[in-house]
């Protein structure tokens, strides 16, 4: 069926653009063969240029260095700054490949129609492509309020969007990271310490003796500085204990790797509170003094012995309680770690609690070797007037579901666009700045009814994504590297802030995010709100605000000031207020008990698997961040495709090969796009089986990653959503093996 | 002098750090690379291990590749570092054959291309790109002379293996198990 709004692939971008070779043309050598690519430089011929990167959301910062020719030729790290220690990641260290891929969005793009009626993309002008939006938003604004403008976004060049809408009049945003990621998390650890453990988060790893990963795959999920730390507490002896159903690679560097039963996390959770509390393993004047509601728990968890948990998890008893028995000799250096992306069977708010719960019990919520204070640089606004109130938000949207989210819910941001869910308060168009929603998010046939209800997308991104393929304009991005951005501010150990600014000139006709959002604002009269020429004026601004400079950053990139807020740790006995309702650690929820919700967790048994169907288990790889970087050059030398990881027990009942390609079936008859290719592994329940995200494009101007892999998310369509916040449970699903091509009609959609 | 590397296959993760750094340090051409990562699981569910290891050329003592090079464009630079003269190279691949590592390969340029340790950066004083790069630290480079050494002090205390002991190359890979 065509709809008005049909996937077009991009088919004009680059047309009459040279194409780049990574490679300079200098030769060397006259022998029997010439050396035609340039060796290695010598870093005193590079200039480098202070950033942080982009390619993920840990924002390391970085030196780009820049050869004589005006090309980056490496990105290093910057040795300054505690996200990385000089070290990036392999999606740091290849982000240059973000800025030569060759597929890379090169002009403004506008959907248009031909006489015979098919849709497809033209280059435009920037004047005309933001003209366009400008006159949509006016239009928006007339007919329905400038709330029904909606805005998705992700990472830094959303907030030069969300500063938009804010002057527009609008606070209908949402970003997957939240309801699609670590929603629950904030929600539980704030229920709980009246805080929340931020991002990086205030792990302190480096000083640990005791790391607890419950399902959190650190390694393959490569939270850059969480890494270093786990490999330094390797090498001081600290006790590693690692809860996934899968051998991750963290369960591999373990001393005790529980092979736990998919969604019985909670289980093993109350087993663990019950020991530490009926064998007195506690901390018992941390508890005492920091703590409401230790007699419920104990009530609570009576019965909650590791013998009842055995029955749930498949997990011994006996290493149940020599785990707990670990934690305890450790306390209070040990640390539960909170996770990140958590949103697996939709009681994941009530699975943070409890794991917060065992935090506070082992004492090591602000303690050396736990959780410590983190402290942040807070960067002034640039002046601006006053943000215009909007008569409705996101919040409106939830209509008193889901009390305790702090941030919109992208689901529901789509329903709000979709008329027959008959929300009071309707989106009419959207933003989407640098996120790619029908890769990150379940449910896709929801995705696209709401897609195909609004009047207008603009899309924002460097790449041409699957969002792209819905967009009325697209913006072509300047990648981080050739731009001037936020100032980077996230609270650590030490306060701190990094400088972004461009390494080289943006490449084709991509401009900057805060250049876009700009031009949109001043042709809707908003100048005030954006009263510069250019954005360094913004940050010098900033920066002498803060003591220092454009000037000087630009020579260190990295700046740290000292601690305002007092020591990392708690003293022995300090006195300490925690901005809950009781002002203490609550091991018993009073603002979950005054909303209706289980004041201290419970397990709750979720569906298994249907016969010759399998959960489906996602991840990360270390190579990659979520769909974004499939195309990188470098990275996808690394890793090009995903697999779906196979247990030979169940590869023997399917006569599955390593290598064989299989289309995936979940149980609500969805297909994969693609096949995929199995891998027959040991590492994986034969229960389940795992994928990693982020795979599967169906964009076919992605030259690289044009259909390699599969979908997770095309599996995931029954989502389970947690009744606290608003969190999209995508753990519930379940697959199996199709080995014949299913002949799908829509392989590539296409225009 | 003699230069060396040890593998801390207890700490790598397997992220490929060090590929993409040698990539972008050496300008290896896209699709392919002078070192790489092998994942190795042993046993059964749920009783397993996991191997990563941070591949490479051994810098062997007893270079088969150096041997058997027609031209003399294989050679030892200093500190035993295996090197190839791209001008010399008639890319014949008879090292690529010879190498019980598979550590070689025929750049699209002609020649046999390989990791040379960095030595342009070694001479400087400084790590190789990988080492400097490697998140969990597990790489160690340095003078296996120096007692003093990263290296050196790496293998000291603790267990280690070398691949393929039986071709008797004398590598100078230190697999810290």
């Amino acid at each position: 069926m065509k709809t008005r709004r049909d996937f077009i692939k991009i088919s004009t971008a680059g047309a009459g653009a040279a194409a780049i070779s990574f490679k300079a043309l200098g030769s060397k050598g006259f022998g029997l063969f010439e050396s035609k690519t340039e060796g290695p430089v010598s870093d005193e011929d590079l200039t480098p240029y202070p950033t942080y990167c982009e390619v993920c959301f840990w924002k390391c910062a970085a030196w780009a260095y820049v050869d004589k020719n005006g090309t980056i030729r490496k990105v290093v790290g910057n040795k300054n700054d505690p996200h990385c220690n000089g070290r990036l990641c392999p999606r740091g260290t290849g982000g240059v490949g973000m800025v030569y891929d060759e597929d890379r969005l090169k002009t403004p793009l506008i959907r248009d129609t031909r006489k015979d009626g098919t849709q497809y993309f033209r280059e435009a002008t920037w004047d005309e492509a933001l003209n366009k939006v400008a006159d949509k938003m006016k239009e928006v604004k007339e007919k329905y309020g400038p709330e029904a403008f909606g805005l998705f976004n992700h990472g830094t060049p959303g907030g030069h969007f969300h500063h938009l809408l804010r002057a527009y009049g609008s606070e209908s945003n949402a970003e997957p990271a939240f309801a699609n990621c670590r929603g629950p998390r904030s929600s539980a650890y704030f229920s709980t310490f009246g805080a929340y453990v931020g991002s990086p988060e205030c792990t302190d790893i480096r000083d640990t003796k005791c790391l607890v990963l419950i399902g959190s795959h650190l390694g393959e999920n490569m939270h850059n500085s969480q890494v270093q730390e786990m490999s330094d507490a390797i090498d001081n002896g600290a006790t590693i204990i690692t809860v996934d159903p899968r051998f991750s690679t963290a369960a591999a560097h373990s001393n005790h790797w529980l092979p736990i039963k998919p969604s019985t996390d909670i289980a093993l959770l109350m087993a663990w509170i019950h020991v530490l509390i009926y064998e007195g393993l506690y901390d018992k004047d941390y508890v005492e003094q920091y703590t409401f509601g230790l007699d419920y728990l104990k009530d609570h968890v009576k019965n909650m012995t590791p013998e009842w948990a055995y029955g749930i998890t498949t997990i011994e008893p006996e290493e149940i309680r020599r785990t707990a028995r670990a934690m305890a000799d450790a306390a209070p250096a040990v640390i539960i770690h909170p996770g990140r992306h958590v949103v697996w069977y939709g009681d994941d708010t009530q699975r943070g609690r409890a794991m917060a719960i065992l935090t506070a019990l082992l004492g090591s919520w602000g303690k050396r070797g736990g959780l410590y204070f983190p402290e942040g640089v807070s960067v002034p606004a640039y002046p601006h007037p006053h943000f215009p109130e909007p008569k409705w938000t996101w919040k409106d949207w939830n209509a008193g579901r889901y009390p305790l989210a702090t941030m919109g819910i992208t689901t529901e941001a789509l329903k709000a666009s979709i008329p027959r869910y008959n929300y009071k308060h309707q989106l009419k168009a959207w933003l989407v700045a640098g996120t790619n929603l029908p890769l990150s998010m379940p449910d896709k046939p929801l995705f696209k009814e709401a897609a195909d209800s609004v009047e207008f997308i603009a899309v924002m991104d460097t790449m041409p994504m699957d969002i792209t393929g819905y967009a009325d304009v697209i913006f072509p991005e300047a990648t981080y590297l050739e731009r001037y951005d936020v100032i980077r501010s996230a609270a650590n150990r030490e306060p701190n802030i990094a400088l972004r600014m461009p390494a080289i000139e943006p490449k084709y006709d991509s401009k900057p995010g805060w250049w876009i959002a700009k031009q949109i604002g001043e042709r809707l009269g908003l100048h005030d709100y954006f009263n510069y020429d250019d954005y360094s004026e913004v940050i010098d601004w900033q920066l002498k605000q803060l003591g220092t400079s454009l000037e000087e950053m630009k020579k260190i990139g990295v700046k740290k000031y000292p601690r305002k807020t007092g020591p990392l740790y708690l003293g022995d006995g300090e006195d300490y207020d925690f901005n809950t309702t009781t002002g203490k650690i609550e091991l018993y929820s009073v603002d979950f008990a005054d909303h209706g919700f289980d004041p201290i967790p419970n397990y709750t048994k979720h569906p298994e698997p249907p016969q010759n169907f399998y959960r489906l288990i996602y991840g990360r790889a270390p190579m990659h961040t979520f769909s974004r970087t499939s195309n990188n050059p470098h990275l996808s030398d690394l890793m090009s495709e995903n697999s779906v990881w196979v247990n030979p027990k169940v590869a023997d009942l399917w006569g599955l090969k390593n290598g064989q390609e299989v289309w995936l079936k979940n149980q609500d008859d969805a297909i994969t796009s693609f096949p995929v290719k199995v891998r027959v592994t040991e590492r994986i329940r034969w229960d389940s089986v795992y994928m990693v995200h982020g795979f599967g494009h169906k964009n076919k101007k992605l030259s690289r990653a044009f259909g390699k892999g599969a979908a997770d998310t095309e599996m995931i369509t029954n989502v389970a959503v947690d009744p606290i916040m608003g969190g999209t449970g995508m753990r519930g699903n379940f697959i199996t093996f199709l080995t014949e091509d299913p002949a799908l009609e829509e392989k590539e959609v296409k225009a | 002098m003699r230069y060396a590397m040890a593998i801390d296959t207890k700490k790598c993760v397997g992220c490929g750090d060090c590929v993409v750094a040698c990539q972008t340090e050496n300008n290896v051409p896209h699709g392919y690379c002078r070192d790489w990562i092998v994942e190795r699981v042993d046993g059964t569910y749920p009783s397993l291990s996991l191997e990563f290891r941070s591949e490479r050329c051994n810098h062997c003592d007893n270079s088969p590749c150096v041997r058997c090079c027609p031209t003399g464009a294989s050679h030892i630079e200093e500190g035993g570092i295996v090197s190839v003269t791209p001008h010399k190279c008639i890319g014949c691949g008879a090292c690529i054959q010879s190498c019980p590592y598979d550590a070689r390969y025929s750049h699209p340029d002609g020649y046999v291309d390989k990791c040379t340790f960095c030595l342009h950066r070694v001479q400087k004083g400084q790590k190789t790109a990988c080492v400097d790069v490697c998140p969990t630290k597990c790489l160690h480079f340095g003078d296996l002379d120096d007692p003093n050494s990263d290296v050196s002090l790496a293998i000291k205390d603790r267990s280690w293996k070398v691949l393929a002991p039986e071709a008797g190359t004398k590598p100078q890979l230190y697999f810290l198990t």
